[in-house]
């Protein structure tokens, strides 16, 4: 199967050279191919699998559980200032 | 030959719940940055989403809303796209199987009422917020609305006008407020519309659309949407052809530029999110949220009409919202002799005074109970309806109740007729021309007496009172 390994790493924002691209786009191949095969199983009739365990969703009360941890959990942020992540410039 | 435009609008409700569609976080508006987080809606690895039930139910409810149908099998799906107010770098939505399906709704247009259809609804999380202006090289990002409960109501392309967009856009509006599932405030990004233009020859198939983003007020949806329409004709006219693609529209100069570029990034590869198990929800419970629906706007309406004998007018001012509507049930009750003095008092007198001080019915000085008792005075005869309408002020001043009012103002209304005589007397003597005029056939001289005797008794005097003791003692 052919992929475009350049679109699936530009979307995935991976950066590859033409060299592991070619390296890679066989085996990427490979593998949705074998899954392909799933696609001559004749499912007419069958619901789909929404999910692989028959549970339903648990559901949560709407109540506030959370406090304001943010010094916590912006540790591991490279860049902070006044309590903003601070991101390379994205324009619009 | 004529083009025919067609739209469609896809409209992002933000869900009124005290939490996040997936956390427990607050969902305040206003809170310092990145205070209302938590390791779920900053995609932290590891962490699992678990749904807000009310988030379910109001969505279900605005379905009952449209005449939906409700699946009583859901499924959430990841939208995969690369952005940094999107911390998981996909979005949880429902894709192939949304909570809501196939409903509708009907919008007034000129010669009555046009039905729009409504393809879907459902429940998505919004992304978090990025700063970029002022800013050399760095944006900012504040994710305490990254996880905040969104419904996405997506029409059918059944619109034929900026008019009908925005006739659907106000009807959809109000219908969320009315069922308290919004607060749908345009300001606070609350309530955001996309809409999705088009235009044909009449009896042709759909032509190439333009996504218009951004609409953030019914004026801008309005003139966005005029513009792209005169930009298509004139493009194709010209021998060109529309483009798909997506559009910004700036308020500031009145037109919209493309957002190509972006294009190639709309690949977002929705797949089944794992963590969630499907959302089920059974015909028992779609029951309840069903038996639990408010009057909508236009059963109010009908019923205002019929049960207070208003006006279609009145009654569609005081059905605008649930909060007039209320306020509106609270006077009749507490002046149930005149319904119709109620209305008009509340809508003409109340709500203008409201008006002129920019504020709304919910900050309103005055509670119903204290305006009924200033009808009941009214209508007792204690003073006139000019004389209510100065005490009406000094309520709005917060000067007391109207009973209050009249007794320090000594307002109340002169009903004896030897007083009013006196008065009338008064006026007489200090007008003898006149009286000689109105005798010998003036008739119009009748108006500057009552006039003065209003004047001379402050305005107190009962004016049929002195219309009658007029024409008596003028008479000579």
């Amino acid at each position: 199967m052919d992929i475009d390994v350049h679109k699936v790493a530009m979307l995935s924002r991976i950066r590859l050279t033409d060299k592991e691209a070619a390296h890679l786009g066989p085996q990427l191949g490979n593998i949705l191919g074998y899954i392909e095969q799933l696609s001559e199983v004749d499912t007419t009739g069958v619901k789909p699998t929404a999910h692989p365990h028959d549970v339903a969703m648990p559901q949560r009360v709407d109540a506030v559980s959370n406090a304001n941890r943010r010094d916590t959990l912006q540790k591991p942020a490279p860049n902070t200032e006044s309590g903003l992540y601070v991101v390379p410039k994205v324009i619009e | 030959m004529s083009w025919e435009t067609v739209i469609g609008l896809e409209v992002h409700v933000q869900v009124n719940t005290n939490t996040k569609a997936f956390c427990g976080c607050s969902t305040s508006f206003g809170a310092e940055p990145n205070t209302q987080t938590c390791p779920v809606c900053l995609g932290m690895p590891g962490q699992l989403p678990v749904l807000n039930m009310e988030v379910a139910r109001k969505t279900a409810l605005t379905g009952l809303a449209i005449n939906a149908t409700i699946n009583l099998e859901s499924k959430f799906d990841r939208k995969n796209y690369f952005y940094p107010d999107l911390p998981k770098g996909y979005q949880i939505s429902q894709f192939s199987i949304p909570i809501v399906e196939h409903g509708y709704l009907d919008i007034p247009v000129a010669d009555g009422e046009k039905r729009i259809g409504v393809t879907r609804i459902h429940i998505e999380e919004d992304a978090g917020k990025s700063m970029h202006e002022g800013l050399e090289g760095v944006s900012h990002i504040d994710l305490n609305r990254s996880g905040v409960p969104l419904m996405e109501i997506v029409s059918e392309p059944d619109m034929r006008s900026a008019d009908e967009a925005v006739a659907y856009l106000k009807q959809l509006h109000q219908l969320v407020r009315f069922l308290d599932v919004s607060g749908a405030d345009m300001e606070k990004g609350q309530f955001r519309c996309d809409a999705n233009v088009s235009v044909r020859r009449p009896g042709e198939p759909f032509g190439t659309r333009a996504e218009l983003k951004n609409l953030n007020s019914f004026r801008f949806i309005k003139q966005a949407i005029e513009y792209e329409v005169a930009r298509q004709i004139e493009l194709i006219e010209d021998g060109g052809s529309v483009v798909q693609e997506t559009r910004l529209y700036d308020s500031t100069k009145g037109e919209s530029r493309s957002m190509r570029g972006k294009e190639e990034a709309h690949d977002y590869r929705y797949f089944p999110d794992p963590d969630l198990p499907p959302l089920r929800i059974s015909q028992q419970e779609v029951d309840g949220i069903k038996a639990g629906m408010p009057e909508l706007p236009g059963q109010l309406r009908a019923r205002f009409e019929s049960e207070f004998g208003l006006s279609s007018y009145d009654a569609d001012v005081l059905s605008q919202t649930r909060e007039l509507a209320g306020w509106y049930e609270a006077l009749v009750a507490a002046h149930p002799a005149d319904p119709k003095r109620c209305a008009n008092w509340m809508a003409n007198e109340l709500l203008g005074r409201l008006k002129e001080q920019g504020s709304d019915i919910v900050d309103s000085p005055v509670s119903p109970q204290q305006l009924a008792g200033l009808l009941d005075r009214i209508a007792d005869n204690t003073i006139s309806g000019k004389i209510a309408k100065d005490v009406l002020d000094a309520m709005m001043q917060g000067e007391g109740d109207a009973d209050t009012v009249i007794e320090a103002r000594g307002l109340k209304q002169v009903t004896d007729t030897g007083s009013i005589d006196a008065i009338i007397l008064q006026v007489m003597a200090a007008n003898p021309e006149h009286v000689e005029g109105f005798r010998s056939g003036k008739d119009k001289l009748f108006g500057f007496f009552v006039g003065q005797v209003m004047k001379a008794s402050k305005g107190q005097a009962s004016p049929g009172l002195v219309n009658e003791r007029l024409k008596e003692l003028l008479k000579g």
